[in-house]
């Protein structure tokens, strides 16, 4: 990188402390002054400060993930909020700005906005591809920002977790958010190892008010259908994307469960004839998926599946996972999203739950 | 015209009956095999009123999900179709399209905002119906108020300017729009499609879209005048404006309707009136059963291809415009008779 990033005085307390920090840090980046370089997921070296106050998210995977690591230097979120969303964040976050995004589904930021919030570095969760690789490229070499991506699979979300500690100075954090998530994806291979192939339900994602909008198999969307073993019905090539199909489709695909995202669709399907022919309508298996603070199947792809997964295991396979999920999620409430749910707030969370 | 009177009376029954049979065709096709055997058993018995036997599973797929898209297809292709050959005839403009005034992007911008606040699916429907009858009474209001231009030209760029006023709100709305959620369903709405019509929109839509009809066959022979110029229609004796402000009313009437359950399907409402005027020429008591079936049919043909190709759905607004575009210039190199 050159001197284009010197675009904001430091001041000599700042700088020293900046390089007590780096000097305190451990690991394999190499370090120059208060400057050091990491690599990120798309195998791009990046210089990035060894101190690192604000953060631009690229798209809303990144958001969250923030967040989740270190809330206080989110500069803005990536996706719209709602009120009830923002009733289960902590105060500072709940007043963050909508600041676009540079990633994902058609961008809102501007690069100008972007330099405007003064970050340290923009972060990008997601799918590591020649795309996003070229437009992280882009951006940094218009901004002058550090600009690094990190793999978002549903899989890695450890490693990430790990990964964003030490990027944004909170390795301790990092490591112990790691283990945590590495902590319950352990706990889920470990119990699907035990269900036979021929009890895992073929899974139906229904989006969209109609349900007639879905995630096909190798979407990053739908991924969390196969890490819990279960057989995404939506396979076609080519297979990645959300494209919208026929109810007829869904009839052929026969699923044994539907997971549905929009209350819309779980209320309309009731009195129609076409959808009561599905075997998981007629067998009262279709699911609606928790929202707050973010959704637990998708929207956003990030760190909030985790407790999505758990959940969505529990729907899938009831007898192996019956335990009562309540505790699990509270803490992790409070772990990643620094809320503490008291027993009112857990309730209505929940409610969208048992409610169908 | 080289074509007898007599055999023309017959033509609109010739079509409608070629129409059926393409229904019928269209109704043995879908991603689940049914054949065109239980189709017609099936259709027989329902039609003889015989509900005692519990419905199968082939049963509810031809009732519940075919015949809605069969009809759907027909009524919204005849009705964007129609409404394109009155407009095309009222501003004398072959670029008219049923959107010229601002319907199409009156009714998405209806639908993007109960979209976006997450408003029940009839809620939307009833938003974009809305949306789009008042954009177009918005462009008359502007119109009335300025008079002292040519009455059919302002009328179109009040138009274009109140499209582009739509359009500009419902990129607003996109930005903020939750990106997984939302944006999907609104791009997919302004792409069009036919897959969760139901019966019941049907019957919630049908008498706008006859009413509309009814009105523009009434007047058919009034818009022939009118398509050769406002002068030659006040020679005659005709109330320009009356008149052309019915025709307005009964086109977006018909195209608010069909936009409604269907989101925006393009291209139809454009072309399909000028092969219709290459078969039929420019007699609009000829042109506008002609434009009834040929955009029924042609929708119908689309959106069985759009249902029934691949695993997904292809979004109607791609292949109107895939099907129709060179289906189009054919006929366009081909034709000899000019409009």
């Amino acid at each position: 990188m050159d001197e284009r990033f010197e675009y904001r005085p430091m001041n000599g307390r700042l700088l020293a402390l900046a390089a007590i920090g780096a000097l305190l840090l451990g690991g394999l980046a190499a370090r120059d002054g208060d400057r050091r370089v990491v690599t990120d997921s798309a195998g791009r070296h990046v210089e990035i400060p060894a101190r690192v106050e604000r953060v631009f998210a690229a798209g809303a995977p990144a958001s969250v993930a923030v967040y989740v690591v270190a809330p206080e230097t989110l500069l803005g979120w990536a996706l719209p909020l709602s009120e009830s969303q923002r009733a289960y964040l902590t105060p500072q976050a709940a007043d963050l700005q909508l600041r676009g995004r540079l990633t994902g589904r058609s961008n809102t930021a501007s690069l100008e906005s972007v330099i405007a919030t003064r970050p340290d570095l923009i972060v990008d969760v997601g799918e590591v591809d020649d795309t996003y690789v070229s437009l992280a490229d882009q951006v940094q070499r218009q901004t002058g920002i550090p600009y690094l991506i990190v793999a978002g699979r549903l899989d890695r979300t450890p490693q990430m977790l790990a990964t964003l500690g030490d990027w944004l100075g909170r390795p301790e954090r990092g490591r112990e958010l790691s283990e945590r998530a590495e902590a319950i994806l352990a706990d889920l291979r470990a119990g699907i190892a035990e269900i036979s192939p021929d009890r895992r339900p073929r899974v139906y994602l229904a989006r969209g008010p109609s349900g007639l909008e879905t995630s096909l198999s190798g979407s990053i969307n739908a991924e969390l259908i196969e890490l819990l073993g279960a057989t995404n019905v939506a396979e076609t090539t080519p297979a990645t994307g959300n494209p919208q199909v026929s109810i007829e489709q869904i009839l052929h695909w026969s699923p044994d469960v539907i997971l549905a995202l929009d209350p819309r669709f779980v209320a309309a399907i009731r009195d129609d004839a076409a959808w009561r022919s599905v075997p998981a309508v007629r067998n009262g298996r279709v699911y609606l998926a928790p929202e707050l603070p973010f959704g637990w199947i998708d929207a956003p792809p990030s760190v909030n599946r985790l407790l999505g997964a758990r959940w969505a295991a529990g729907v899938l396979y009831r007898d192996r996972f019956s335990d009562d999920i309540r505790p699990l999620v509270r803490d992790f409430f409070s772990r990643f999203y620094h809320v503490e749910l008291d027993p009112e707030r857990l309730g209505r969370l929940l409610d969208s739950i048992h409610g169908h | 015209m080289s074509r007898s009177e007599s055999s023309w009376r017959f033509a609109p029954l010739w079509g409608a009956l070629a129409l059926l049979g393409l229904a019928f065709v269209s109704l043995s096709l879908g991603r689940l095999g049914i054949d065109p055997g239980e189709v017609l058993a099936v259709s027989l018995r329902r039609l003889a009123g015989d509900f005692t036997e519990a419905p199968s599973r082939a049963e509810i797929v031809l009732w519940n999900v075919r015949l809605p898209r069969v009809l759907a297809a027909v009524s919204v292709g005849a009705a964007l179709s129609a409404a394109g050959a009155a407009y095309q005839g009222l501003f004398h403009n072959p670029l008219a399209a049923p959107d010229v005034l601002g319907v199409s992007a009156g009714a998405s911008l209806g639908a993007m905002l109960g979209l976006f606040f997450s408003l029940p699916v009839a809620a939307v429907q009833g938003l974009a119906f809305a949306g789009g009858l008042s954009a177009v009474a918005v462009v008359q209001a502007i119109a009335a108020l300025v008079r002292q231009r040519d009455p059919a030209l302002v009328l179109v760029l009040a138009g274009v300017a109140v499209s582009s006023l739509c359009g500009a709100t419902i990129s607003l709305i996109k930005l903020l729009a939750d990106p997984y959620t939302q944006l999907p369903t609104m791009t997919y709405w302004m792409l069009g499609s036919l897959g969760a019509v139901t019966l019941h929109d049907l019957t919630v839509t049908m008498p706008a879209l006859v009413a509309g009809v009814v009105v523009m066959t009434l007047l058919r022979w009034r818009l022939t005048v009118l398509s050769f110029g406002d002068e030659d229609a006040r020679a005659v004796g005709l109330d320009v404006a009356w008149l052309r402000g019915v025709f307005i009313a009964a086109a977006t009437l018909v195209t608010a309707a069909a936009v409604s359950i269907s989101g925006v399907i393009g291209w139809i409402g454009l072309v399909i009136p000028h092969v219709a005027r290459l078969v039929a020429g420019p007699d609009f008591s000829r042109l506008l059963p002609v434009a009834l079936l040929l955009g029924g049919a042609f929708l119908l043909v689309v959106d069985t291809l759009a249902r029934s190709v691949m695993d997904i759905e292809i979004p109607l607004g791609i292949l109107t415009a895939v099907v129709g575009a060179p289906f189009f210039l054919f006929l366009l190199a081909r034709g000899e008779r000019g409009w």
